[in-house]
Protein backbone atom coordinates (compact mmCIF):
# COMPACT_ATOMS: atom_id res chain seq x y z
CA UNK A 1 0.00 0.00 0.00
CA UNK A 2 2.82 2.37 0.90
CA UNK A 3 4.50 1.41 -2.33
CA UNK A 4 1.48 2.54 -4.29
CA UNK A 5 1.32 5.85 -2.46
CA UNK A 6 5.00 6.47 -3.05
CA UNK A 7 4.68 5.57 -6.72
CA UNK A 8 1.72 7.90 -7.19
CA UNK A 9 3.40 10.78 -5.35
CA UNK A 10 6.39 10.43 -7.64
CA UNK A 11 4.00 10.40 -10.59
CA UNK A 12 2.33 13.53 -9.25
CA UNK A 13 5.70 15.23 -9.21
CA UNK A 14 6.46 14.20 -12.82
CA UNK A 15 3.00 15.25 -13.95
CA UNK A 16 3.37 18.67 -12.38
CA UNK A 17 6.79 19.09 -13.92
CA UNK A 18 5.67 18.08 -17.41
CA UNK A 19 2.48 20.13 -17.24
CA UNK A 20 4.29 23.19 -15.94
CA UNK A 21 6.86 23.03 -18.75
CA UNK A 22 4.08 22.31 -21.23
CA UNK A 23 1.87 25.24 -20.26
CA UNK A 24 4.84 27.54 -19.85
CA UNK A 25 6.03 26.68 -23.38
CA UNK A 26 2.57 27.10 -24.83
CA UNK A 27 2.21 30.45 -23.15
CA UNK A 28 5.43 31.64 -24.74
CA UNK A 29 4.48 30.21 -28.14
CA UNK A 30 1.01 31.72 -28.10
CA UNK A 31 0.38 34.40 -30.67
CA UNK A 32 -0.53 37.86 -29.48
CA UNK A 33 1.14 39.93 -26.83
CA UNK A 34 -0.43 39.58 -23.36
CA UNK A 35 0.89 43.04 -22.46
CA UNK A 36 -1.20 44.58 -25.22
CA UNK A 37 -4.18 42.45 -24.18
CA UNK A 38 -4.01 43.65 -20.58
CA UNK A 39 -3.67 47.25 -21.66
CA UNK A 40 -6.60 46.75 -24.01
CA UNK A 41 -4.58 48.14 -26.91
CA UNK A 42 -7.37 47.56 -29.41
CA UNK A 43 -9.50 50.23 -27.88
CA UNK A 44 -7.12 52.48 -25.99
CA UNK A 45 -4.05 54.45 -26.89
CA UNK A 46 -1.04 52.73 -25.37
CA UNK A 47 2.33 54.43 -25.10
CA UNK A 48 5.67 52.64 -25.39
CA UNK A 49 6.44 53.59 -21.79
CA UNK A 50 3.27 52.01 -20.45
CA UNK A 51 4.12 48.85 -22.32
CA UNK A 52 7.70 48.73 -21.08
CA UNK A 53 6.62 49.35 -17.52
CA UNK A 54 4.03 46.59 -17.50
CA UNK A 55 6.48 44.27 -19.23
CA UNK A 56 9.03 44.69 -16.48
CA UNK A 57 6.33 44.54 -13.80
CA UNK A 58 5.28 41.16 -15.14
CA UNK A 59 8.91 40.07 -15.53
CA UNK A 60 8.55 39.49 -19.26
CA UNK A 61 11.84 41.27 -19.99
CA UNK A 62 13.91 38.58 -18.26
CA UNK A 63 15.34 35.45 -19.91
CA UNK A 64 12.94 32.52 -20.23
CA UNK A 65 14.62 30.22 -17.70
CA UNK A 66 14.52 33.00 -15.08
CA UNK A 67 10.83 33.49 -15.79
CA UNK A 68 10.21 29.76 -15.50
CA UNK A 69 12.23 29.50 -12.28
CA UNK A 70 10.35 32.38 -10.69
CA UNK A 71 7.08 30.96 -11.83
CA UNK A 72 7.92 27.56 -10.29
CA UNK A 73 9.01 29.17 -7.01
CA UNK A 74 5.72 30.99 -6.81
CA UNK A 75 3.86 27.84 -7.75
CA UNK A 76 5.42 26.03 -4.81
CA UNK A 77 3.73 28.63 -2.59
CA UNK A 78 0.42 28.13 -4.40
CA UNK A 79 0.87 31.48 -6.05
CA UNK A 80 -0.21 31.07 -9.67
CA UNK A 81 -0.04 34.73 -10.49
CA UNK A 82 -2.88 37.11 -11.13
CA UNK A 83 -5.57 36.92 -13.73
CA UNK A 84 -4.96 39.33 -16.61
CA UNK A 85 -8.66 40.07 -16.73
CA UNK A 86 -9.83 40.53 -13.16
CA UNK A 87 -6.50 41.14 -11.44
CA UNK A 88 -7.48 38.68 -8.72
CA UNK A 89 -5.07 35.91 -7.68
CA UNK A 90 -5.59 32.88 -9.96
CA UNK A 91 -5.54 30.48 -7.02
CA UNK A 92 -8.47 32.25 -5.31
CA UNK A 93 -10.45 32.30 -8.50
CA UNK A 94 -9.85 28.62 -9.15
CA UNK A 95 -10.90 27.67 -5.63
CA UNK A 96 -14.06 29.74 -5.88
CA UNK A 97 -15.07 28.01 -9.12
CA UNK A 98 -13.88 24.57 -7.98
CA UNK A 99 -16.63 24.40 -5.37
CA UNK A 100 -19.29 25.01 -7.98
CA UNK A 101 -17.83 22.37 -10.28
CA UNK A 102 -17.59 19.86 -7.44
CA UNK A 103 -21.27 20.38 -6.75
CA UNK A 104 -22.10 19.51 -10.36
CA UNK A 105 -19.76 16.54 -10.67
CA UNK A 106 -20.83 15.02 -7.35
CA UNK A 107 -24.43 15.14 -8.40
CA UNK A 108 -23.55 13.77 -11.84
CA UNK A 109 -21.66 10.91 -10.19
CA UNK A 110 -24.66 10.20 -8.02
CA UNK A 111 -26.92 10.06 -11.09
CA UNK A 112 -24.37 7.95 -12.90
CA UNK A 113 -24.22 5.39 -10.11
CA UNK A 114 -27.96 5.24 -9.71
CA UNK A 115 -28.34 4.44 -13.42
CA UNK A 116 -25.29 2.22 -13.90
CA UNK A 117 -25.77 -0.20 -11.01
CA UNK A 118 -29.42 -1.21 -11.56
CA UNK A 119 -28.93 -1.32 -15.33
CA UNK A 120 -25.75 -3.39 -15.10
CA UNK A 121 -27.23 -5.84 -12.59
CA UNK A 122 -30.44 -6.21 -14.59
CA UNK A 123 -28.46 -6.86 -17.76
CA UNK A 124 -26.31 -9.47 -16.02
CA UNK A 125 -29.26 -11.29 -14.43
CA UNK A 126 -31.01 -11.36 -17.79
CA UNK A 127 -27.92 -11.97 -19.94
CA UNK A 128 -28.99 -12.53 -23.53
CA UNK A 129 -32.59 -11.47 -22.92
CA UNK A 130 -34.26 -8.12 -23.61
CA UNK A 131 -33.00 -6.09 -20.61
CA UNK A 132 -29.50 -7.04 -21.72
CA UNK A 133 -30.23 -5.90 -25.27
CA UNK A 134 -31.70 -2.62 -24.01
CA UNK A 135 -28.61 -1.88 -21.95
CA UNK A 136 -26.45 -2.77 -24.94
CA UNK A 137 -28.31 -0.35 -27.20
CA UNK A 138 -28.23 2.37 -24.52
CA UNK A 139 -24.47 1.92 -24.24
CA UNK A 140 -24.05 2.31 -28.00
CA UNK A 141 -26.18 5.44 -27.93
CA UNK A 142 -24.26 6.78 -24.95
CA UNK A 143 -20.94 6.27 -26.74
CA UNK A 144 -22.18 7.91 -29.94
CA UNK A 145 -24.19 10.91 -28.76
CA UNK A 146 -22.44 14.27 -28.36
CA UNK A 147 -23.19 15.14 -24.75
CA UNK A 148 -23.85 18.78 -25.52
CA UNK A 149 -26.48 17.68 -28.01
CA UNK A 150 -28.09 15.43 -25.42
CA UNK A 151 -28.12 18.49 -23.17
CA UNK A 152 -29.73 20.64 -25.87
CA UNK A 153 -32.48 18.07 -26.36
CA UNK A 154 -33.09 17.86 -22.62
CA UNK A 155 -33.31 21.66 -22.43
CA UNK A 156 -35.79 21.65 -25.28
CA UNK A 157 -37.95 19.00 -23.65
CA UNK A 158 -37.84 20.00 -20.01
CA UNK A 159 -37.39 23.75 -20.22
CA UNK A 160 -39.31 24.78 -23.31
CA UNK A 161 -41.92 22.07 -23.77
CA UNK A 162 -42.73 20.85 -20.26
CA UNK A 163 -41.42 23.96 -18.52
CA UNK A 164 -40.52 22.11 -15.36
CA UNK A 165 -36.74 22.58 -15.13
CA UNK A 166 -34.56 25.67 -15.62
CA UNK A 167 -31.95 25.51 -18.39
CA UNK A 168 -29.26 27.68 -16.86
CA UNK A 169 -27.86 29.18 -13.72
CA UNK A 170 -27.33 27.78 -10.26
CA UNK A 171 -29.15 28.00 -6.97
CA UNK A 172 -31.63 25.25 -6.32
CA UNK A 173 -31.69 21.51 -6.85
CA UNK A 174 -33.85 21.94 -9.92
CA UNK A 175 -30.96 23.78 -11.57
CA UNK A 176 -28.60 20.89 -11.11
CA UNK A 177 -30.76 18.07 -12.50
CA UNK A 178 -30.38 18.68 -16.24
CA UNK A 179 -26.61 19.37 -16.31
CA UNK A 180 -25.86 16.49 -13.95
CA UNK A 181 -27.98 14.08 -15.96
CA UNK A 182 -26.37 15.22 -19.22
CA UNK A 183 -22.93 14.62 -17.77
CA UNK A 184 -23.78 11.40 -15.98
CA UNK A 185 -25.85 9.56 -18.57
CA UNK A 186 -23.22 8.90 -21.25
CA UNK A 187 -20.88 7.46 -18.64
CA UNK A 188 -23.57 5.53 -16.79
CA UNK A 189 -24.62 3.38 -19.74
CA UNK A 190 -21.02 2.46 -20.53
CA UNK A 191 -20.28 1.54 -16.92
CA UNK A 192 -23.43 -0.54 -16.81
CA UNK A 193 -21.93 -2.73 -19.56
CA UNK A 194 -18.66 -3.04 -17.66
CA UNK A 195 -20.52 -3.99 -14.50
CA UNK A 196 -22.50 -6.60 -16.43
CA UNK A 197 -19.33 -8.14 -17.86
CA UNK A 198 -17.71 -8.13 -14.41
CA UNK A 199 -20.75 -9.73 -12.78
CA UNK A 200 -20.98 -12.47 -15.38
CA UNK A 201 -17.33 -13.26 -14.87
CA UNK A 202 -17.36 -13.21 -11.09
CA UNK A 203 -20.53 -15.32 -10.94
CA UNK A 204 -18.66 -18.13 -12.63
CA UNK A 205 -15.84 -18.13 -10.10
CA UNK A 206 -15.23 -20.71 -7.41
CA UNK A 207 -16.05 -18.51 -4.44
CA UNK A 208 -19.59 -18.13 -5.78
CA UNK A 209 -19.91 -21.90 -6.08
CA UNK A 210 -18.61 -22.16 -2.53
CA UNK A 211 -21.20 -19.65 -1.42
CA UNK A 212 -23.95 -21.60 -3.10
CA UNK A 213 -22.68 -24.82 -1.52
CA UNK A 214 -22.87 -23.18 1.90
CA UNK A 215 -26.48 -22.39 1.11
CA UNK A 216 -26.21 -18.60 0.96
CA UNK A 217 -29.26 -16.81 -0.37
CA UNK A 218 -29.01 -15.95 -4.04
CA UNK A 219 -29.41 -12.16 -3.46
CA UNK A 220 -26.58 -12.26 -0.96
CA UNK A 221 -24.33 -14.02 -3.43
CA UNK A 222 -25.15 -11.50 -6.12
CA UNK A 223 -25.11 -8.24 -4.22
CA UNK A 224 -22.37 -8.93 -1.73
CA UNK A 225 -19.98 -11.49 -3.13
CA UNK A 226 -20.21 -11.20 -6.90
CA UNK A 227 -20.82 -7.45 -6.86
CA UNK A 228 -17.74 -6.78 -4.78
CA UNK A 229 -15.51 -8.51 -7.29
CA UNK A 230 -17.33 -7.07 -10.30
CA UNK A 231 -17.10 -3.45 -9.19
CA UNK A 232 -13.28 -3.39 -9.39
CA UNK A 233 -12.93 -3.12 -13.17
CA UNK A 234 -15.64 -0.47 -13.14
CA UNK A 235 -13.70 1.59 -10.61
CA UNK A 236 -10.48 1.13 -12.58
CA UNK A 237 -12.07 2.39 -15.76
CA UNK A 238 -13.66 5.23 -13.85
CA UNK A 239 -10.23 6.26 -12.58
CA UNK A 240 -8.88 6.14 -16.13
CA UNK A 241 -11.78 8.12 -17.51
CA UNK A 242 -12.08 10.74 -14.76
CA UNK A 243 -10.35 12.94 -17.30
CA UNK A 244 -13.09 12.54 -19.90
CA UNK A 245 -15.56 13.21 -17.11
CA UNK A 246 -13.89 16.55 -16.36
CA UNK A 247 -13.66 17.26 -20.09
CA UNK A 248 -17.37 16.56 -20.45
CA UNK A 249 -17.98 18.88 -17.52
CA UNK A 250 -16.42 21.76 -19.49
CA UNK A 251 -18.92 21.41 -22.33
CA UNK A 252 -21.84 20.84 -19.97
CA UNK A 253 -20.91 23.89 -17.90
CA UNK A 254 -20.85 26.07 -20.99
CA UNK A 255 -24.12 24.62 -22.23
CA UNK A 256 -25.98 25.21 -18.98
CA UNK A 257 -24.17 28.45 -18.05
CA UNK A 258 -22.83 26.72 -14.95
CA UNK A 259 -20.20 29.07 -13.51
CA UNK A 260 -17.66 26.39 -12.59
CA UNK A 261 -14.04 25.67 -13.45
CA UNK A 262 -14.84 24.66 -17.03
CA UNK A 263 -16.61 27.93 -17.77
CA UNK A 264 -13.70 29.78 -16.19
CA UNK A 265 -11.26 27.92 -18.43
CA UNK A 266 -13.20 28.61 -21.62
CA UNK A 267 -13.64 32.29 -20.72
CA UNK A 268 -9.91 32.47 -20.04
CA UNK A 269 -9.16 30.86 -23.42
CA UNK A 270 -11.21 33.44 -25.27
CA UNK A 271 -9.72 36.28 -23.24
CA UNK A 272 -6.15 34.96 -23.64
CA UNK A 273 -5.94 35.01 -19.86
CA UNK A 274 -2.92 32.68 -19.76
CA UNK A 275 -2.27 32.51 -16.00
CA UNK A 276 -5.83 31.27 -15.49
CA UNK A 277 -5.50 28.63 -18.22
CA UNK A 278 -2.22 27.47 -16.70
CA UNK A 279 -3.75 27.26 -13.26
CA UNK A 280 -6.69 25.30 -14.59
CA UNK A 281 -4.46 22.83 -16.43
CA UNK A 282 -2.27 22.24 -13.38
CA UNK A 283 -5.22 21.86 -11.04
CA UNK A 284 -6.89 19.34 -13.34
CA UNK A 285 -3.67 17.35 -13.66
CA UNK A 286 -3.25 17.17 -9.88
CA UNK A 287 -6.87 16.19 -9.47
CA UNK A 288 -6.61 13.34 -11.98
CA UNK A 289 -3.51 11.90 -10.30
CA UNK A 290 -5.10 12.12 -6.86
CA UNK A 291 -8.27 10.39 -8.03
CA UNK A 292 -6.16 7.60 -9.48
CA UNK A 293 -4.32 7.28 -6.19
CA UNK A 294 -7.66 6.89 -4.42
CA UNK A 295 -8.73 4.32 -7.02
CA UNK A 296 -5.57 2.30 -6.39
CA UNK A 297 -6.14 2.44 -2.66
CA UNK A 298 -9.77 1.42 -3.00
CA UNK A 299 -8.65 -1.93 -4.43
CA UNK A 300 -7.26 -2.87 -1.05
CA UNK A 301 -10.49 -2.08 0.69
CA UNK A 302 -12.74 -3.79 -1.85
CA UNK A 303 -10.71 -6.85 -2.74
CA UNK A 304 -8.75 -8.31 0.18
CA UNK A 305 -7.19 -10.84 -2.20
CA UNK A 306 -4.86 -8.14 -3.51
CA UNK A 307 -3.27 -7.54 -0.11
CA UNK A 308 -2.75 -11.25 0.40
CA UNK A 309 -1.11 -11.59 -2.98
CA UNK A 310 1.28 -8.83 -2.14
CA UNK A 311 2.13 -10.36 1.22
CA UNK A 312 2.80 -13.66 -0.47
CA UNK A 313 5.33 -12.06 -2.80
CA UNK B 1 -32.45 -13.83 -9.28
CA UNK B 2 -30.24 -16.50 -10.67
CA UNK B 3 -27.61 -15.56 -13.17
CA UNK B 4 -27.45 -17.96 -16.04
CA UNK B 5 -23.79 -18.42 -16.78
CA UNK B 6 -23.86 -22.08 -17.60
CA UNK B 7 -24.98 -21.38 -21.12
CA UNK B 8 -23.57 -24.00 -23.48
CA UNK B 9 -20.44 -22.72 -25.17
CA UNK B 10 -21.62 -23.38 -28.70
CA UNK B 11 -24.83 -21.40 -28.32
CA UNK B 12 -23.01 -18.52 -26.69
CA UNK B 13 -20.46 -18.46 -29.45
CA UNK B 14 -23.14 -18.66 -32.10
CA UNK B 15 -24.97 -15.62 -30.76
CA UNK B 16 -21.73 -13.73 -30.40
CA UNK B 17 -20.49 -14.28 -33.90
CA UNK B 18 -23.86 -13.34 -35.32
CA UNK B 19 -23.87 -10.14 -33.29
CA UNK B 20 -20.40 -9.08 -34.36
CA UNK B 21 -21.22 -9.54 -38.00
CA UNK B 22 -24.49 -7.71 -37.61
CA UNK B 23 -22.73 -4.78 -35.98
CA UNK B 24 -20.07 -4.55 -38.65
CA UNK B 25 -22.56 -4.90 -41.50
CA UNK B 26 -24.91 -2.38 -39.93
CA UNK B 27 -22.09 0.10 -39.37
CA UNK B 28 -20.63 -0.41 -42.82
CA UNK B 29 -23.96 0.13 -44.54
CA UNK B 30 -24.60 3.36 -42.61
CA UNK B 31 -21.10 4.46 -43.47
CA UNK B 32 -21.41 3.63 -47.16
CA UNK B 33 -24.52 5.78 -47.41
CA UNK B 34 -22.83 8.62 -45.54
CA UNK B 35 -19.66 8.48 -47.64
CA UNK B 36 -21.73 8.27 -50.81
CA UNK B 37 -23.68 11.40 -49.85
CA UNK B 38 -20.48 13.18 -48.82
CA UNK B 39 -18.70 12.45 -52.08
CA UNK B 40 -21.71 13.32 -54.21
CA UNK B 41 -22.34 16.37 -52.01
CA UNK B 42 -21.44 19.15 -54.43
CA UNK B 43 -23.65 17.61 -57.14
CA UNK B 44 -26.75 16.91 -55.09
CA UNK B 45 -27.06 20.00 -52.90
CA UNK B 46 -29.94 22.17 -54.09
CA UNK B 47 -28.47 25.47 -52.82
CA UNK B 48 -25.19 27.16 -52.06
CA UNK B 49 -24.47 26.32 -48.38
CA UNK B 50 -22.97 29.76 -47.79
CA UNK B 51 -25.43 32.03 -49.57
CA UNK B 52 -27.61 33.85 -47.07
CA UNK B 53 -31.09 34.96 -47.99
CA UNK B 54 -32.51 37.10 -45.22
CA UNK B 55 -36.03 37.16 -46.67
CA UNK B 56 -36.21 33.37 -46.33
CA UNK B 57 -34.76 33.04 -42.82
CA UNK B 58 -35.98 30.22 -40.58
CA UNK B 59 -38.27 28.97 -43.37
CA UNK B 60 -40.02 25.62 -43.05
CA UNK B 61 -39.13 22.74 -45.36
CA UNK B 62 -40.14 23.33 -48.99
CA UNK B 63 -39.20 22.12 -52.46
CA UNK B 64 -36.34 24.62 -52.70
CA UNK B 65 -35.17 24.02 -49.12
CA UNK B 66 -35.77 20.33 -48.26
CA UNK B 67 -35.05 20.84 -44.55
CA UNK B 68 -35.87 24.53 -44.31
CA UNK B 69 -33.43 27.39 -43.72
CA UNK B 70 -31.41 28.61 -40.76
CA UNK B 71 -31.33 32.03 -39.07
CA UNK B 72 -29.45 33.51 -42.03
CA UNK B 73 -31.74 32.02 -44.63
CA UNK B 74 -29.18 29.40 -45.65
CA UNK B 75 -30.31 25.98 -46.82
CA UNK B 76 -29.94 23.56 -43.88
CA UNK B 77 -29.83 20.49 -46.09
CA UNK B 78 -27.03 21.87 -48.24
CA UNK B 79 -25.09 22.92 -45.17
CA UNK B 80 -25.46 19.47 -43.64
CA UNK B 81 -24.23 17.70 -46.77
CA UNK B 82 -21.29 20.03 -47.32
CA UNK B 83 -20.61 19.99 -43.57
CA UNK B 84 -20.10 16.24 -43.81
CA UNK B 85 -17.07 16.89 -45.98
CA UNK B 86 -15.61 19.18 -43.34
CA UNK B 87 -16.28 16.84 -40.43
CA UNK B 88 -15.26 13.60 -42.16
CA UNK B 89 -12.33 15.18 -43.99
CA UNK B 90 -10.83 16.66 -40.83
CA UNK B 91 -11.41 13.45 -38.93
CA UNK B 92 -9.79 11.36 -41.66
CA UNK B 93 -6.75 13.63 -41.76
CA UNK B 94 -6.44 13.67 -37.98
CA UNK B 95 -6.70 9.90 -37.59
CA UNK B 96 -4.28 9.29 -40.48
CA UNK B 97 -1.69 11.67 -39.01
CA UNK B 98 -2.11 10.18 -35.57
CA UNK B 99 -1.50 6.67 -36.91
CA UNK B 100 1.50 7.82 -38.95
CA UNK B 101 3.07 9.46 -35.91
CA UNK B 102 2.02 7.02 -33.22
CA UNK B 103 3.03 3.74 -34.89
CA UNK B 104 6.67 4.55 -35.78
CA UNK B 105 7.39 6.09 -32.37
CA UNK B 106 5.79 3.14 -30.61
CA UNK B 107 7.67 0.60 -32.75
CA UNK B 108 11.02 2.26 -32.27
CA UNK B 109 10.77 3.09 -28.57
CA UNK B 110 9.38 -0.35 -27.79
CA UNK B 111 12.05 -2.14 -29.83
CA UNK B 112 15.01 -0.14 -28.57
CA UNK B 113 13.76 0.06 -25.02
CA UNK B 114 16.20 1.26 -22.42
CA UNK B 115 16.62 4.79 -21.23
CA UNK B 116 15.24 6.67 -24.23
CA UNK B 117 12.10 4.59 -24.02
CA UNK B 118 11.54 5.20 -20.33
CA UNK B 119 12.20 8.94 -20.60
CA UNK B 120 9.74 9.29 -23.49
CA UNK B 121 7.14 7.24 -21.68
CA UNK B 122 7.51 9.21 -18.45
CA UNK B 123 6.95 12.45 -20.37
CA UNK B 124 3.98 10.94 -22.13
CA UNK B 125 2.52 9.77 -18.83
CA UNK B 126 2.83 13.28 -17.51
CA UNK B 127 0.82 14.61 -20.42
CA UNK B 128 -1.68 11.77 -20.19
CA UNK B 129 -2.62 12.84 -16.68
CA UNK B 130 -4.40 15.65 -18.41
CA UNK B 131 -7.74 14.69 -19.91
CA UNK B 132 -7.41 14.64 -23.69
CA UNK B 133 -10.33 16.96 -24.18
CA UNK B 134 -8.87 19.49 -21.76
CA UNK B 135 -5.46 19.14 -23.37
CA UNK B 136 -7.07 19.79 -26.75
CA UNK B 137 -8.98 22.88 -25.62
CA UNK B 138 -5.85 24.20 -23.93
CA UNK B 139 -3.74 23.86 -27.07
CA UNK B 140 -6.53 25.14 -29.30
CA UNK B 141 -6.96 27.98 -26.82
CA UNK B 142 -3.30 28.96 -26.71
CA UNK B 143 -2.90 28.75 -30.48
CA UNK B 144 -6.13 30.62 -31.11
CA UNK B 145 -9.44 29.34 -32.42
CA UNK B 146 -9.25 27.95 -35.96
CA UNK B 147 -9.79 24.68 -37.77
CA UNK B 148 -6.07 24.06 -38.36
CA UNK B 149 -5.21 24.66 -34.70
CA UNK B 150 -8.03 22.35 -33.72
CA UNK B 151 -6.52 19.61 -35.90
CA UNK B 152 -3.04 20.20 -34.52
CA UNK B 153 -4.29 19.98 -30.97
CA UNK B 154 -6.21 16.74 -31.52
CA UNK B 155 -3.27 15.09 -33.29
CA UNK B 156 -1.00 16.19 -30.47
CA UNK B 157 -3.31 14.61 -27.93
CA UNK B 158 -4.18 11.43 -29.77
CA UNK B 159 -0.85 10.01 -31.00
CA UNK B 160 0.08 9.16 -27.42
CA UNK B 161 -2.55 6.42 -27.20
CA UNK B 162 -1.28 4.71 -30.36
CA UNK B 163 2.31 4.91 -29.26
CA UNK B 164 1.45 3.24 -25.98
CA UNK B 165 -0.52 0.42 -27.56
CA UNK B 166 2.12 -0.27 -30.21
CA UNK B 167 4.93 -0.07 -27.70
CA UNK B 168 3.14 -2.47 -25.35
CA UNK B 169 2.75 -5.07 -28.09
CA UNK B 170 6.33 -4.67 -29.31
CA UNK B 171 7.69 -5.12 -25.78
CA UNK B 172 5.67 -8.34 -25.44
CA UNK B 173 6.77 -9.66 -28.81
CA UNK B 174 10.40 -8.62 -29.06
CA UNK B 175 11.68 -11.30 -26.69
CA UNK B 176 9.76 -14.13 -28.32
CA UNK B 177 11.59 -16.93 -30.09
CA UNK B 178 10.63 -15.99 -33.60
CA UNK B 179 12.23 -12.57 -33.19
CA UNK B 180 15.39 -14.12 -31.77
CA UNK B 181 15.40 -16.59 -34.63
CA UNK B 182 15.17 -13.76 -37.12
CA UNK B 183 18.01 -11.96 -35.36
CA UNK B 184 20.22 -15.06 -35.36
CA UNK B 185 19.57 -15.65 -39.03
CA UNK B 186 20.92 -12.21 -39.72
CA UNK B 187 17.87 -10.00 -40.21
CA UNK B 188 18.52 -6.35 -39.65
CA UNK B 189 16.60 -4.49 -36.93
CA UNK B 190 14.75 -2.63 -39.63
CA UNK B 191 13.67 -5.87 -41.27
CA UNK B 192 12.56 -7.36 -37.95
CA UNK B 193 10.42 -4.33 -37.22
CA UNK B 194 8.94 -4.26 -40.70
CA UNK B 195 8.44 -7.96 -41.39
CA UNK B 196 7.77 -9.40 -37.95
CA UNK B 197 6.59 -6.72 -35.56
CA UNK B 198 4.52 -4.50 -37.83
CA UNK B 199 2.03 -7.27 -38.76
CA UNK B 200 1.40 -7.91 -35.04
CA UNK B 201 0.13 -4.41 -34.43
CA UNK B 202 -2.18 -4.07 -37.39
CA UNK B 203 -5.38 -5.45 -35.93
CA UNK B 204 -5.14 -3.67 -32.55
CA UNK B 205 -4.37 -0.39 -34.32
CA UNK B 206 -7.22 -0.93 -36.75
CA UNK B 207 -9.69 -1.47 -33.90
CA UNK B 208 -8.28 1.46 -31.95
CA UNK B 209 -8.57 3.68 -35.01
CA UNK B 210 -12.13 2.62 -35.77
CA UNK B 211 -13.21 3.33 -32.20
CA UNK B 212 -11.21 6.55 -32.16
CA UNK B 213 -12.79 8.01 -35.28
CA UNK B 214 -16.05 8.31 -33.39
CA UNK B 215 -14.32 9.97 -30.46
CA UNK B 216 -12.44 12.35 -32.74
CA UNK B 217 -15.69 13.40 -34.41
CA UNK B 218 -17.18 14.05 -30.99
CA UNK B 219 -14.15 16.10 -29.88
CA UNK B 220 -14.16 18.12 -33.11
CA UNK B 221 -17.84 18.89 -32.84
CA UNK B 222 -17.58 19.72 -29.13
CA UNK B 223 -14.67 22.08 -29.76
CA UNK B 224 -16.50 23.66 -32.69
CA UNK B 225 -19.55 24.00 -30.48
CA UNK B 226 -17.43 25.87 -27.93
CA UNK B 227 -16.29 28.13 -30.78
CA UNK B 228 -12.72 26.78 -30.85
CA UNK B 229 -13.00 24.92 -34.14
CA UNK B 230 -14.57 25.75 -37.47
CA UNK B 231 -15.32 29.46 -37.65
CA UNK B 232 -18.57 30.80 -39.10
CA UNK B 233 -19.84 30.79 -41.78
CA UNK B 234 -18.13 27.44 -42.58
CA UNK B 235 -20.70 24.65 -42.49
CA UNK B 236 -19.41 22.24 -39.85
CA UNK B 237 -21.86 20.23 -37.75
CA UNK B 238 -20.65 21.37 -34.33
CA UNK B 239 -20.47 24.98 -35.50
CA UNK B 240 -23.98 24.68 -36.96
CA UNK B 241 -25.25 23.59 -33.55
CA UNK B 242 -23.53 26.58 -32.01
CA UNK B 243 -25.05 28.92 -34.63
CA UNK B 244 -28.54 27.56 -34.10
CA UNK B 245 -28.43 27.75 -30.32
CA UNK B 246 -30.27 31.11 -29.91
CA UNK B 247 -33.14 29.99 -32.13
CA UNK B 248 -33.68 26.47 -31.02
CA UNK B 249 -36.60 27.23 -28.75
CA UNK B 250 -38.66 28.24 -31.77
CA UNK B 251 -36.91 26.22 -34.48
CA UNK B 252 -35.55 23.06 -32.84
CA UNK B 253 -34.76 21.61 -36.28
CA UNK B 254 -31.69 23.86 -36.37
CA UNK B 255 -30.08 21.68 -33.71
CA UNK B 256 -31.83 18.40 -34.32
CA UNK B 257 -30.44 17.77 -37.82
CA UNK B 258 -26.74 18.46 -37.23
CA UNK B 259 -26.90 16.54 -33.95
CA UNK B 260 -28.51 13.55 -35.64
CA UNK B 261 -25.87 13.69 -38.36
CA UNK B 262 -23.06 13.58 -35.79
CA UNK B 263 -24.84 10.82 -33.90
CA UNK B 264 -25.28 8.54 -36.91
CA UNK B 265 -21.74 8.95 -38.18
CA UNK B 266 -20.27 8.26 -34.74
CA UNK B 267 -22.67 5.37 -34.25
CA UNK B 268 -21.65 3.70 -37.49
CA UNK B 269 -17.96 3.93 -36.62
CA UNK B 270 -18.64 2.62 -33.13
CA UNK B 271 -20.56 -0.33 -34.55
CA UNK B 272 -17.68 -1.16 -36.88
CA UNK B 273 -15.08 -0.64 -34.16
CA UNK B 274 -16.81 -2.77 -31.54
CA UNK B 275 -17.68 -5.44 -34.06
CA UNK B 276 -14.05 -5.60 -35.18
CA UNK B 277 -12.80 -5.67 -31.62
CA UNK B 278 -14.91 -8.71 -30.76
CA UNK B 279 -14.15 -10.38 -34.05
CA UNK B 280 -10.41 -9.88 -33.98
CA UNK B 281 -10.46 -10.54 -30.23
CA UNK B 282 -8.43 -7.48 -29.34
CA UNK B 283 -8.29 -6.61 -25.67
CA UNK B 284 -9.20 -3.14 -24.47
CA UNK B 285 -6.17 -1.04 -23.80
Amino acid sequence: MLFIIRKRLFQLFIVLLVLSIFTFTLMKLAPGDPVLTILNADEMLVTEEDQAKLRSDLGFDQPLYVQYGKWMLNLAQLDLGKSYMTGKPVWDELMERLQITIELTTFALFIMISIAIPLGVLAAINAGRWPDQVSRILALIGASIPNFWLGLILIYLFTFKLQILPSSGIGSYSHIILPAFTLGFTFAVVYARLLRAGLLQSMSEDFILAGRARGLKEWRILWIHAFRAAILPVITVFGLSIGSFLGGAVVVEILFSWPGLGSLAVEAIFNRDYPVIQGYVLLTGIFVVIVNLLVDLSYYVIDPRINRKEEAL
Amino acid sequence: MKINVQMPKAIKLGIKIKNENHMIICGLSFLTVIIFITLLGPFIVPNDPLSANMSERLASPSVTYPLGTDHMGRCIFSRLVIGAQATLGITGLVVASVVMIGIPIGLVTGYIGGRIDSVIMRLVDGLLALPEFILAITIAGFLGPSLINLMISIVFVKWIGYTRVVRGIVILERNKDYVSAAKVSGSSNWKIIRRHLLPQIISPVLVLAALDIGKVILIISSLSYLGLGAQPPAPEWGAMLNDGRPYFQTVPELMIYPGLAIFFVVLSFNLIGEGLRDKLDVKRH
